[in-house]
């Protein structure tokens, strides 16, 4: 570690490039901690947006029609609104008539926390998609495998979990792939309400040590590199779960 | 047990959810209206209306933003999707490895990117001219642009049969020809959906500028809340701007469906 750090401080005395983060143990810790809270909004909002998906799906192709209007209603809002705008719509106008709990000092603080309303917030834009892909994975499902579930006595929540699902899943993991690679990038927009996310303490550490341009490129590394990891660990998923004669 | 009737196909682009979502806003408005009113303040829908004008020309900008970053994108994405499908490999490489990084770059870094690392003033022939936050906005939307173009028309190069390559190839047309006259016109159909659906995104994350201080439609409508000071517009504001983003890109989103519909039948 101090073999880093005497490093990173020989490149800012020999070129001027300041990697606060490598030696400075003040700004190395929150932005490790920043790093951490990036990972877990992504992993979070990855699994609640998933699990929203295979819900939202499963309603869709509900017999009670108000039901499906909700869940298409839900799906034709988030879709077409941005996502930072809802993000402000729950954290500033939602936010403002949550009800507030005294803390530890007796200081009222919100019952849902900026993290938790970024949470919610991407969960739902990115499960408004994951509905649509998971729909359309179903609708690839041959009508006569659904008909032999009916036959052999599934019940419609049985034949969804035991035979449809796992085969939609199959064929949608592309879409999905796609998706989730999108979330991971939209955490960044924690950030506007005050998320203590990458680029959050990124933008304070600029701001302190004045080293735009090296921070910016930290930033753009480590989001690829993250990126990567989930394209890389989705890649393996796929192969793993591939069935002889469906797909190419 | 009867055969079970198949669930009508899901919809979500059918108009009654834009119906059914403008009448709960209404409804909402409605109560605001009626407890402001009862509170002696000047009524929601007043103040909504009173800001609509200038919120108005933010959301012009938030257009023009878009129009102009789908534009240029689309121009240098095709450049680069033609460059990905090249047959010299140095090339090839080259344009995969950036495509693939404004790619999985989240779109607000890059917007950082260039609101700080873009010179903000530049000298040509002599004159200064000033390069407005907007503008250096609108190029860190073009790169992500750019680099989802070029995957869509690798993509679309690569959906057509191989078959369409050596028909043009036995008929004599040269690589060029082959690209101009034979790929790139089928190519065209395959590209469109995904294009409108790129700048339905596009659109949507126009209000990122607002974090860099561009005066948008997301930031005026902040300032119009700081402004007004009450607690009861929050909702409806943030609401009626939803909205207006929902107008705007729903349309898009069903045109999309359509023309992938009708891809499909033709199929």
């Amino acid at each position: 570690m101090e073999l880093i750090a005497e490093f990173f401080r020989g490149l800012r005395a020999s070129t001027g490039l300041n990697f606060t983060i490598f030696y400075d143990p003040f700004d190395a810790a929150r932005f490790w901690r920043a790093f951490v809270t990036t990972c877990e909004l992504a992993l979070y909002s990855v699994a609640l947006s998933l699990a929203i998906g295979v819900a939202g799906a499963f309603a869709q192709g509900a017999r009670f029609a108000p039901l499906r209007w909700l869940v298409n209603g839900y799906v034709a809002f988030f879709r077409n609104t941005p996502p930072l705008v809802q993000m402000y719509f729950f954290f500033f106008a939602l936010g403002a008539i949550t009800p507030t709990v005294p803390d530890d000092i007796g200081m009222e603080v919100p019952l849902v926390s900026n993290f938790a309303w970024a949470l919610v917030a991407l969960s739902l834009f990115a499960g408004a998609f994951n509905v649509e892909i998971f729909r359309s994975g179903i609708e690839a499902v041959p009508r006569a495998t659904v008909e032999a579930t009916e036959a052999l006595g599934y019940t419609r929540l049985g034949a969804y979990r035991h035979v449809v699902l796992p085969l939609a899943f199959r064929v949608c993991l592309p879409a999905l792939n796609n998706n989730l690679v999108n979330l991971v990038k939209t955490t960044t927009l924690a950030y506007a309400i005050g998320v203590p996310e990458m680029l959050y303490v990124a933008n304070q550490i600029w701001s302190d040590a004045l080293n735009v341009t090296e921070m910016m490129n930290v930033l753009l590394l480590l989001y690829i590199g993250l990126v990567s990891l989930l394209v890389w660990l989705m890649h393996r998923w796929e192969r793993a779960l591939r069935m002889p004669g469906y797909g190419a | 047990m009867p055969p079970r009737p198949p669930a009508p196909p899901a919809r979500f682009d059918d108009p009654r959810w834009a119906a059914a979502v403008a009448l709960i806003v209404l409804l909402a408005a409605g109560v605001a209206q009626a407890q402001a009113v009862a509170a002696g303040q000047p009524g929601v829908v007043e103040t909504i209306l009173k800001w609509t004008p200038l919120i108005g020309t933010g959301f012009a900008l938030n257009v023009a933003i878009s129009a102009i970053a789908m534009a240029a994108g689309t121009l240098l994405g095709l450049g680069l999707g033609l460059c990905q499908i090249s047959l010299l490999p140095p090339v090839r490489a080259g344009s995969w490895l950036l495509t693939q990084f404004f790619r999985n770059a989240p779109w607000l870094v890059l917007l950082f990117w260039c609101i700080f690392v873009l010179p903000f003033r530049v000298t040509v022939f002599g004159a200064t001219v000033d390069i407005p936050n907007w503008l250096r906005a609108t190029i860190g939307l073009t790169l992500p642009v750019m680099a989802n173009v070029s995957e869509i028309v690798r993509g679309a190069v690569r959906s057509l049969p191989g078959g369409q390559w050596e028909a043009a190839e036995s008929l004599g047309f040269n690589r060029g020809q082959t690209l101009r006259m034979v790929i790139l016109p089928q190519c065209l159909k395959r590209m469109t959906p995904p294009w409108m659906n790129l700048y339905a995104i596009v659109v949507m994350s126009t209000p990122l500028a607002s974090i860099v201080g561009v005066e948008e439609a997301m930031a005026l409508t902040r300032g119009a809340l700081n402004a007004e000071r009450r607690g009861d517009l929050l909702i409806p504001m943030y609401g009626a701007l939803l909205l207006a983003f929902f107008a705007y890109c729903w349309p898009i989103a069903r045109a999309t469906r359509w023309l992938e519909h009708r891809a499909r039948v033709r199929a």
